[in-house]
């Protein structure tokens, strides 16, 4: 049996040295999104998606070349899973929606004519410009709309200094995320959105464990110093923090290996996100509350009702 | 907190038992399942088209298109009404959005006379009495008409509502296994199609407007390649179905429209064997077919779909049954869409396809399987964790995760809620998260524990006290689910509901089935820290 309670870390002895760290992170993660941008995939950006299945391996060179004798633009194929199954992406064509309904066919015939053996097509997806533009600004309203709730439940259940704290964290996580789709140029599409809602989900609940206590403490000790106030709260939810987090990254690493190619970038969202939701909530969340003024003098009826 | 009674239980154990129930007819195939009584539920959870394979389409009625007719049929109404009276106008046109004329002088009268036409050429598609449906502007001797914002907001509705008949009908016609149709917003449509990954005889289905009229070939002049735009007054230039170098001079009048048409059924024409489309007419349609035949043997009388001339044969004598066939050098599949499309009516207005998912049912069936073996590993190494964390409450936790995965199948079988892709990945995030009620509630315990509480209380006061805490970790969980819902659609939106559903269940068995468990063992024990060894 593991016991990892009755720790006495000091997370805010270090406090300078996390916030500088988290601060460049967010910096590099502004600076990969501006410099290289997302790699946008078909729901935001409009185009057609096929997904392939051949019985031999097909050389991708040749037939990304084949593909792109047919004048629709950039024509992107690469491997996907393994060596048999490829995809093929061709961007939007120009002179809006009805138009991109050719690119599936063209793109057909001139397969079923390149490659000699059967193919079977496992997928095909085109969005239009008008879908994709909706797609694209509803996914950063619902991101937006989630931060958003979040910092009103946890003014509404805590104290403005909680809901602040929460949010700067939240946002931190948020950015990161999206940081590490601009620098590793994986495909951002419509499930990213799911999972970095998700993640605000996880992340929040993460910090209103450890909020939760310090809430608690600062109404059981109120002489203490805040410091050592935050450092009890966040050992004391330690153990909790990491038996969930390992749990939830169990269960995601599992579907990362297992779950198949389609949700591989949903799945690592989540993973990255679990790291740094968890990380947030210790470094961030809770060591921000040492300067933001949090209130001393909670109500004294409901605090000796919630400690016995 | 530990104490329970006996209808309590009762009620905790009926619960579970019920979704254990609903979650039981997704390990059986559906034969199996026939024979079993009918009082065990049969209902499966219902996957959606990226696990089962099909195609996802979503159309938009073309507005602009309704709006620009009707101001087309407003403009010789208006032209009429102008004349009539004799009124002199110039500069006559047509915009996006309104009729602009020139005039010295524009009475009331004839406003008022213009507007009651309007109304009453509206009557029929609308329910607006007799309440006017047009904006007259004058400024100077410019005059402009457009339609108020109520008729065109009604005018699009009703477009809608009738494309979406017309989809279903087509649709229908093909006899695709359990299509979905809906509308969705203002002027869209969303198709579901179960098994069908390849849409294109659909699309082209729906591409057509199909609207059909007869129309008498202008003879008084031929086309002329050089001068390609120009037609005589009343005729318009039309191209041909066969010959892409050929074009037609038609009279712009129509003689007989499709929605004269009560039945059309593909065949072949028994001399030439060719694929033909055999049609029958109405009452008024077989009267005025019957009359302009009469009037016009030996000239040609063009069949023309959707501003396309499929032949124009020449009439040989009046055909006075109402019954006709057309020929138009097509194929036999051919022969049977145009079938369906004239049988199915025209679309108001033409439908824009916006967006088009396929899945094939190979992928689907890779990616159940995936699913499962995902779910089963990440189940397995939660299990094995948390027994190794937290011992015997650890194996409490496990019991409760297993029932917890039962009621999410459960649920999704009785609400028939869609399981995706994504949902599986929620199912599977939910394995790891809803323990955490668990942890919480075990660590609070632990502390209880460790300050010096004996074990029955400790359990009673680590489930109050981590009450709170709990409510406050999901609800903010449970909000970021339920924003995705809202702003998801398809696979996507199947994650949130899996992950809402989720989120229910596990704090749901953690203040039961779990804390029932825990407080038999508590209560069974002597007050002292079996199964909880603590190192201080």
């Amino acid at each position: 049996m593991i016991d990892i309670a009755n720790t006495k870390i000091n997370f805010l002895k270090s406090r300078i040295i996390t916030f500088i760290f988290s601060s460049i992170l967010v910096v590099l993660s502004f600076g990969a999104f501006f410099v290289s941008g997302l790699n946008f995939g078909i729901d935001f950006k409009g185009g057609t998606l096929i997904e392939i299945e051949t019985e031999n391996e097909i050389e991708i060179a040749g037939l990304r070349d084949n593909l792109n004798t047919l004048s629709l633009g950039d024509v992107q194929v690469q491997e996907f899973g393994s060596k048999n199954n490829l995809l093929i992406r061709v961007e939007q064509q120009s002179g809006g929606d009805q138009i991109q309904q050719n690119v599936v066919e063209i793109v057909k015939n001139s397969l079923d004519s390149y490659l000699s053996s059967e193919v079977n097509f496992r997928r095909t997806e085109v969005v239009g410009p008008k879908v994709s533009g909706e797609l694209i600004q509803s996914g950063a309203i619902a991101i937006l709309a989630a931060v958003f709730a979040m910092l009103i439940y946890i003014w509404f259940r805590f104290e403005w200094q909680f809901s602040l704290g929460a949010v700067v964290a939240l946002i931190h996580d948020v950015i990161l995320t999206i940081g590490v789709f601009s620098i590793t140029q994986l495909e951002f599409n419509l499930p990213i959105i799911a999972a970095i809602l998700t993640i605000v989900g996880y992340s929040m609940n993460d910090t209103v464990v450890v909020y939760d206590r310090v809430r608690e403490n600062l109404r059981k000790h109120r002489s203490k110093n805040i410091i050592d106030l935050l450092n009890l709260s966040i050992n004391e939810t330690l153990s909790r923090t990491i038996v969930t987090s390992v749990t939830t990254l169990l269960a995601l690493l599992s579907l990362f290996i297992f779950g198949g190619e389609v949700i591989k970038g949903f799945t690592f969202a989540m993973i990255w996100g679990v790291v740094v939701g968890t990380y947030s909530s210790i470094f961030v969340a809770a060591p921000l509350l040492n300067y933001l003024d949090v209130k001393r003098e909670w109500n004294t009826t409901s605090a000796v009702d919630s400690t016995r | 907190m530990i104490y329970f009674s006996n209808t309590k239980i009762l009620s905790i154990l009926l619960v579970i038992f019920i979704a254990l129930m609903f979650a039981v007819p997704n390990f059986f195939t559906k034969d199996q399942l026939n024979s079993f009584p009918s009082f065990i539920p049969k209902q499966q959870v219902n996957l959606g088209l990226d696990l089962q394979g099909g195609s996802h389409l979503l159309l938009e009625v073309d507005t602009v298109e309704i709006i620009k007719e009707r101001l087309e049929n407003l403009n010789s109404d208006v032209r009429r009404v102008l004349k009539k009276n004799n009124i002199q106008y110039s500069n006559f046109k047509n915009t996006e959005d309104n009729l602009k004329f020139v005039v010295e002088e524009f009475p009331a009268e004839i406003q008022k006379e213009i507007l009651e036409i309007s109304v009453s050429n509206s009557q029929n598609i609308l329910q607006m009495g007799d309440q006017t449906n047009l904006v007259i502007t004058r400024d100077d001797n410019q005059v402009s008409i457009s339609f108020t914002d109520e008729f065109i907001k009604l005018a699009v509705s009703n477009a809608v509502a009738q494309s979406l008949e017309i989809v279903r009908r087509r649709i229908d016609e093909l006899g695709t296994r359990e299509p979905s149709i809906q509308r969705q917003g203002s002027s869209r449509i969303i198709i579901q199609l179960p098994g069908i990954d390849d849409p294109d005889r659909i699309k082209a289905l729906l591409g057509q407007t199909a609207k059909l009229t007869f129309q008498l070939v202008d003879t008084s002049t031929n086309y002329d390649p050089l001068n390609p735009k120009k037609a005589p007054v009343g005729s318009e230039i039309l191209s041909s179905d066969t010959d892409d170098s050929f074009k037609y001079i038609v009279k712009k009048r129509v003689m007989v429209g499709g929605e004269n048409l009560v039945d059309a059924q593909p065949g072949f024409d028994p001399q030439t064997n060719e694929p033909i489309v055999s049609f029958r007419f109405d009452r008024l349609g077989a009267s005025k077919f019957g009359r302009v035949t009469q009037q016009n043997v030996g000239k040609p009388f063009a069949i023309i779909l959707d501003d396309t001339v499929i032949s124009a044969p020449v009439i040989r004598e009046a055909i006075l049954g109402g019954s006709g066939q057309i020929s138009g050098g097509f194929d036999s599949e051919e022969a049977n869409d145009l079938a369906i499309l004239l049988r199915a009516g025209a679309l108001p207005a033409p439908l824009i396809i916006l967006e088009e998912r396929s899945v094939g049912p190979d992928l689907g069936a890779d990616s159940i399987e995936a699913g499962q073996y995902a779910a089963i590993i990440g189940f397995v190494a939660v299990i094995i964790f948390m027994m190794f964390v937290y011992r015997y409450f650890g194996f409490l936790a496990d019991i409760a995760l297993i029932i917890n995965l039962f009621m999410v199948l459960g649920i999704l079988s009785l609400f028939q809620a869609t399981l995706t892709l994504p949902g599986i990945a929620g199912i599977i995030l939910t394995i790891g998260m809803a323990v955490d009620a668990n942890v919480l509630i075990f660590e609070r315990i632990k502390e209880e524990i460790r300050s010096g509480s004996k074990m029955i209380n400790a359990v009673g006061n680590g489930y109050k006290r981590a009450l709170s805490t709990i409510l406050d970790a999901n609800i903010t969980t449970l909000i970021a689910a339920v924003i995705l819902f809202f702003m998801a659609s398809g696979p996507v939106r199947g994650f949130s509901i899996t992950l809402a559903i989720g989120i229910f269940t596990s704090v749901f068995t953690a203040f039961t089935f779990t804390r029932l468990l825990i407080s038999i063992y508590a209560k069974s024990l002597k007050p002292s820290l079996v199964g909880m060894k603590i190192n201080d």
